[in-house]
């Protein structure tokens, strides 16, 4: 056990150009573990840190995986702690909040979108918004679960040519509309960054005028789980009938915004329907909404079969 | 995922095993745990998803309104009640007249009687008038999800297992209704 242990450490060693005497470090490994009762990979671990001082190398350079690590997609990542390589386009750089990170933001490829971290650091170089890169030996992480990718300080970041384009996973839910939520109908947004008012307040920027815009929080339920859906105001106007004008002069006419919202869920509750569009968070961004049509006979005659066996 | 709010599912079930449902609990006994009917079948409900023919409707509040409605499926009927802390579904009920096709989005609720019966009933969420189409699509449906939950019965999910040590349902009962609904549905 301690020599096989032993015998791995002085390869990783050896790999990376430092010849250290197996014996030495099976002594090491043999005093933590037999003599102190240091559980085995406690005690690799020491050892291996006690050489790294010793020799003054970059721990990095020995925990670096040699040539397993894959390149793969941004959808294949389902697992934390896992080191890739991908090729991705910076989607959006955000504002950074702590000083332990260099850049933060999002990068994406065909298949989808996931936020990065850039450790301060990790010193690698900028990222531009709109630029493709590869990104080699960065490590999947999860926050507040939802998955990301980090830079670190062996990751290596390569500019390429190639316009990487951004995707998204498409997804279709059917179900009953069984609720909208608070916030839809005829809505305010704030002119500066245009989130929803509520009650004429932005969360951001307070008190403002806003300007005037029509969605719907819908939920579908097929019986089994629950989906929220977002739908925007080009696809609210073609669903319901009622355009942004429409919506404003019913609400000049009532003197009241909830009439649009009461509205809406007359037409839409209670209604089964099948939704299609990119996932974000906990919503679909609904870019087709259609009424399930009727059903057909010989799929209930199926069902009745399918009883009577 | 577990940690965060989740919306509870509107199950689909009939009148029939909806009536025969009496087994009413929380999970845990925090005054906010929701109230569950567990049905024969092991359809845990806290929300459910009702479309069937508004046959009935009268107003039997004293001071305020307070509705009592009744809605028949292909499998017998339910019974509805809205008042002041369900205003929208009240409002609707009173605009609207029997018999018509509507949806309903509510909660389930039982009551027990001096001779030990348990009564359920529905509170609505929403109300609204539909189709033949959406209430002959609800009905396939909800022969499905109630199809899938007899074929689970015997599996070892703790809402079938709770269901049979409470009911003993006899599963031919419920599969008979389901013929009888989706014949009865579909006949022109």
């Amino acid at each position: 056990m301690i020599k096989e242990t032993a015998k791995q450490i002085e390869e990783r060693f050896s790999q990376i150009g430092f010849n250290i005497p197996i014996s030495e470090i099976e002594s090491r490994l043999d005093k933590l573990v037999n003599e102190f009762k240091v559980p085995p990979e406690e005690a690799r671990r020491s050892v291996v840190n006690y050489f790294l001082k010793e020799y003054n190398i970059p721990r990095g350079d020995f925990y670096i995986q040699q040539g397993e690590v894959p390149t793969i997609k941004v959808s294949d990542i389902t697992t934390e702690g896992k080191w890739i390589n991908i090729s991705a386009k910076v989607v959006q750089l955000w504002d950074n909040t702590h000083e332990s990170i260099d850049q933060v933001g999002l990068i994406g490829d065909e298949t989808g979108t996931i936020k990065f971290n850039k450790w301060a650091k990790a010193e690698l170089p900028p990222l531009e918004e709109g630029k493709s890169y590869q990104f080699k030996n960065v490590v999947t992480d999860s926050y507040q679960e939802r998955f990301q990718i980090n830079f670190n300080r062996t990751s290596q970041i390569e500019e390429i040519q190639e316009d990487i384009e951004i995707g998204t996973q498409e997804v279709e839910f059917s179900g009953v509309m069984v609720d909208i939520q608070a916030g839809s109908g005829l809505i305010k947004r704030c002119t500066e960054c245009n989130r929803a008012l509520i009650k004429g307040v932005c969360g951001e920027h307070g008190k403002v005028e806003g300007t005037y815009d029509l969605r719907i929080k819908a939920v579908i339920d097929d019986g089994v789980s629950v989906q929220d859906a977002l739908i925007n105001r080009e696809v609210t106007e073609q669903l319901t009938g009622i355009t942004l004008d429409d919506a404003k002069q019913m609400a000049t006419k009532e003197l009241d915004q909830e009439v649009v919202l009461i509205k809406i869920k007359e037409g839409l509750l209670g209604k089964y329907y099948s939704i299609k569009g990119p996932r974000l968070d906990r919503y679909i961004l609904v870019e087709q909404i259609s009424p399930i049509p009727p059903m057909e006979a010989d799929k209930v005659d199926a069902l009745l079969t399918q009883l009577e066996a | 995922m577990a940690s965060q709010y989740s919306r509870e599912v509107a199950h689909r079930v009939f009148a029939q095993e909806f009536r025969d449902s009496d087994l009413s609990f929380k999970d845990s006994n925090d005054q906010y745990s929701p109230q569950y009917l567990l049905t024969p079948t092991g359809a845990k409900i806290n929300r459910m998803f009702i479309v069937g023919t508004l046959t009935e409707k009268e107003d039997i509040g004293t001071d305020a309104e307070y509705w009592r409605a009744r809605v028949v499926d292909p499998t017998g009927a339910f019974i509805i009640y809205a008042g002041q802390y369900q205003p929208e579904a009240a409002r609707a009920i009173a605009e609207m007249e029997a018999p018509a096709y509507i949806a309903i989005v509510g909660k389930p609720s039982t009551f027990q009687t001096e001779d030990g019966t348990v009564l359920t009933s529905v509170r609505p969420e929403s109300v609204h008038v539909v189709d033949e189409a959406t209430r002959e699509r609800w009905v396939v449906e909800t022969t499905q999800r109630t199809m899938e939950r007899i074929n689970n019965l015997n599996s070892n999910n703790p809402d079938a297992v709770k269901a049979m040590e409470h009911y003993n349902t006899d599963v031919s009962v419920y599969k008979q209704m389901l013929v009888d609904a989706l014949k009865e549905s579909t006949q022109d």
